[in-house]
């Protein structure tokens, strides 16, 4: 049996047909070729694949490609704008935030799915975030510190000049 | 790791999803978080899973007679959040939000966790002390399960073959009712090695719950005689021993907890 999906990555809609039993971290990597999603332990424990499904982080290891029809998904490939990085890869870069980078972009979906939940949280709180990622290299201070820097970023006044400032 | 082939139908209503079961070994999908990773393993092999995530009817809470009835596809995530929980049946959000880790809580559901009985489930725990009902549809029409008479023994439920659970409803606690789930997490999935969920009503009437540490949850409000009755499960994360004492231990923060 093969089933026709149809679903939107990072904005661009795909149609394939799929055999049910085809993981969505498999149809990502294999079929669209987009390996940015890992798999580390494929038992849903590490967090590695972790993806956006309608907006929802989700260990793409433990969800078929089928349950994916209709969705939105976001995957790391999706979150650099115009060239421009996401406040959380610019974090992660600037904190030294990985070592061997296995597993930063289940660690930076995690945290963007976080962040939009809350928008200034605490070292504990960030801590909790990722319960359900891990890290075999950095001892995850670095981690935190970085998701700390995307925070404050993300919640600082825009350093674009605003119409009034600009006419000044 | 890959499961074996099997046909797959993504239901719009649950008179479809219980036609669709009727052939084979059929199975139900919801948040696939249990069922996935034993289907990888090849553990579970059905030929047909039932995908019924997409029934609208099954997801949702609402306050109904003075019950609030949940939708067996909530997901843990929305459960944890959501106002009229955390207002009138805190010790829900208080326990859906210890379920795994965001992204489990994101995608499993509180009827797929009393359907699959895991013996470390936390959902076993917390309806039993809440003296909820589950609601389940079949071919002969719905009925309703008491949480106490639901969990039958390891993975084992009082639901038939081809039964659906459509809801979860409970009696809303009277002002005054003091409640709370404590667990001793298995560091890596934080399934409940020991979870004790403990209700306090205004009147004294103190209803107990156990789950992790035997073959399924179960009430002990008299926990004492219901303790030295169970025969503790033993495995690698806890000897029977450990589990006893534990089971003490998170007795007694709970009850501290509501006194
Ligand atoms: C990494 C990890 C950590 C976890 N940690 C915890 C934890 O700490 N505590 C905890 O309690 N759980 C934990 N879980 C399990 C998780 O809560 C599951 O979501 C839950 O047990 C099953 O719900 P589901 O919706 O995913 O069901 P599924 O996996 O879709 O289904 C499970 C079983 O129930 C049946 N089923 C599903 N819905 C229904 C229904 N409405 N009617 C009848 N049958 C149905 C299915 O056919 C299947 O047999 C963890 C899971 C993972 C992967
Ligand atoms: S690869 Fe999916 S959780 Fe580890
Ligand atoms: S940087 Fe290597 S696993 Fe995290």
């Amino acid at each position: 049996m093969s089933i026709k999906i149809t679903l939107t990555v990072n904005g661009v809609k795909h149609t394939n047909k799929v055999e049910p039993r085809m993981l969505l971290v498999h149809y990502l990597r294999d079929v669209l070729k987009l390996t940015g999603t890992h798999v580390g332990c494929d038992t849903s424990g590490c967090g590695a694949c972790t993806i956006h499904v309608n907006g929802k982080a989700t260990k793409s290891c433990t969800m078929l490609a089928v349950q994916a029809d209709k969705a939105k998904i976001i995957t790391i490939e999706g979150m650099a704008t115009h060239h421009e990085l996401h406040p959380l890869q610019e974090a992660f870069n600037q904190c030294h935030g990985l070592q061997c980078g296995f597993c930063t972009p289940g660690m930076i979906m995690t945290a963007a799915d976080f962040l939009t939940r809350n928008k200034k949280p605490n070292e504990k709180e960030i801590r909790e975030a990722l319960e359900g990622n891990l890290c075999r290299c950095t001892g995850y201070e670095n981690i935190v510190k970085s998701i700390q820097y995307a925070a404050d970023k993300m919640s600082a006044p825009k350093a674009r000049k605003t119409k009034k400032e600009a006419t000044v | 790791m890959i499961p074996v082939a099997f046909d797959y139908q993504k239901a719009k209503t649950v008179d479809e999803a219980i036609a669709a079961l009727s052939n084979g070994n059929s199975k139900i999908l919801a948040g696939g978080h249990s069922l996935l990773p034993a289907m990888k393993l090849r553990m579970s092999q059905p030929s047909k899973l039932v995908d019924i995530s997409s029934i609208s009817a099954l997801k949702g809470i609402k306050e109904e007679d003075g019950e609030i009835v949940i939708g067996a596809a909530t997901t843990h995530a929305d459960i944890a959040s959501e106002k009229l929980i955390k207002n009138k049946l805190s010790i829900f959000a208080e326990g859906a939000s210890m379920i795994g880790d965001v992204q489990v809580r994101n995608h499993g559901t509180i009827g797929g966790s009393l359907a699959h009985a895991d013996p470390a489930g936390d959902w076993p725990a917390l309806v039993l002390a809440v003296d909820a009902t589950i609601e389940a549809q079949g071919k002969n029409g719905k009925r309703r399960i008491k949480a106490t008479e639901f969990f039958t023994g390891l993975f084992s439920t009082a639901l038939q073959e081809n039964e659906i659970i459509i809801a979860i409803r409970v009696p809303i606690p009277p002002e005054g009712t003091k409640a709370t789930y404590q667990k001793f997490s298995q560091p890596a999935s934080r399934f409940a090695i020991v979870g004790c969920a403990v209700v306090r009503f205004p009147d004294g009437k103190t209803n107990i719950a156990f789950t992790g540490i035997s073959d399924n949850a179960f009430r002990a409000d008299n926990a004492e005689a219901a303790l030295s009755a169970v025969i503790f499960l033993s495995d690698h994360y806890a000897s029977a021993e450990y589990r006893k004492h534990l089971a003490k231990v998170y007795l007694k923060k709970a009850l501290q907890a509501v006194v």
